[in-house]
């Protein structure tokens, strides 16, 4: 496989703001997980990339791939479907300990989740 | 016969797809790959036997893809959405919270793809569902009013995957 194949222009610039549009919101959600004030705020934020950002992603790399007619595009569709797949059921499991562990240890988490907020 | 073919292959569909999957990942059409991807197709489908999962039948394909449309349209929403509040942290007072809501839904099969709807868009996580009480419980990153997000999904997913999953 080539490094570089040669795209028109239109099409290199296509890509790379899908790649590039891809890469920020996902650096976005990565910069509220580190921002936001609790837990339960901080789950929501990885689901930037998750969602769009990889959608994006893939996106340009279907572009790339088709336009430099190298192969079937059909690996990022099925990357999409797992990443789909897959995180809600980790986003999940991490919400529920949290909100488990909370209960355990006597907080409310209703009353936690606000308090941290302000 | 067909408690033969039960025997085999006790989910069709899954080995069907487990076999186009395992071809499309190697990109290879050569007998190896066969073998190998009707291994999987064989085998892996005897794990999902373990699970006993509920059997899934889906009505109004019409349904289902307005109901693709929307997950589409408020991913699209929430990630412009989230994407503002990380950026502008401190601008505006905001409330994240917990939000009950009830639901009419029972099928499993429909919760979980409630659940994968909800979670996978940004700005709010499934948190729990009691079966007995029919109360979902989310959390919101940017809770305004709760009677709205009671109201969207209900009218926005719960009417239309109560329609599919009948």
């Amino acid at each position: 496989m080539t490094l570089a194949v040669h795209l028109p222009l239109w099409a290199a610039i296509l890509v790379a703001a899908c790649v590039l549009l891809g890469a920020v919101l996902t650096l976005i959600g990565t910069v509220g997980l580190l921002r936001l004030g609790t837990f339960y705020e901080r789950v929501h934020a990885p689901t930037l990339g998750t969602t769009l950002g990889t959608g994006f992603i893939l996106i340009g790399s279907m572009l790339y791939f088709s336009l430099a007619g190298e192969r079937l595009v059909i690996h990022e569709v099925l990357i999409a479907l797992f990443v789909t797949v897959t995180t809600p059921v980790s986003l999940m499991l991490l919400v529920r300990a949290a909100d488990y562990r909370d209960r355990l240890e006597g907080h409310d988490p209703e009353a936690e989740a606000e308090r941290s907020a302000s | 016969m067909r408690t033969l073919a039960r025997a085999i292959l006790p989910y069709p569909l899954v080995s069907l797809g487990l076999f186009a999957l395992w071809l499309l990942l190697n990109q290879s059409l050569s007998p190896g790959h066969l073998v190998l991807g009707g291994l999987v197709a064989l085998i892996a489908p005897r794990g999902l036997l373990l699970l006993e999962p509920p059997p899934v039948r889906l009505s109004r394909p019409v349904a289902i893809v307005r109901l693709g449309w929307r997950v589409f349209v408020d991913i699209v929403r929430s990630n412009i959405a989230v994407t503002g509040i990380i950026l502008r942290l401190k601008r505006r007072e905001r409330n994240a919270g917990f939000v009950a809501i009830p639901l009419k839904l029972r099928n499993a099969n429909a919760l979980a793809v409630l659940g994968t709807i909800i979670t996978s868009t940004p700005g709010t996580v499934w948190v729990d569902f009691d079966s007995a009480t029919g109360l979902l419980r989310i959390h919101v990153l940017d809770l305004i009013e709760e009677a709205d997000w009671i109201e969207t999904i209900q009218q926005r997913y719960e009417t239309l995957l109560l329609e599919i999953f009948r």
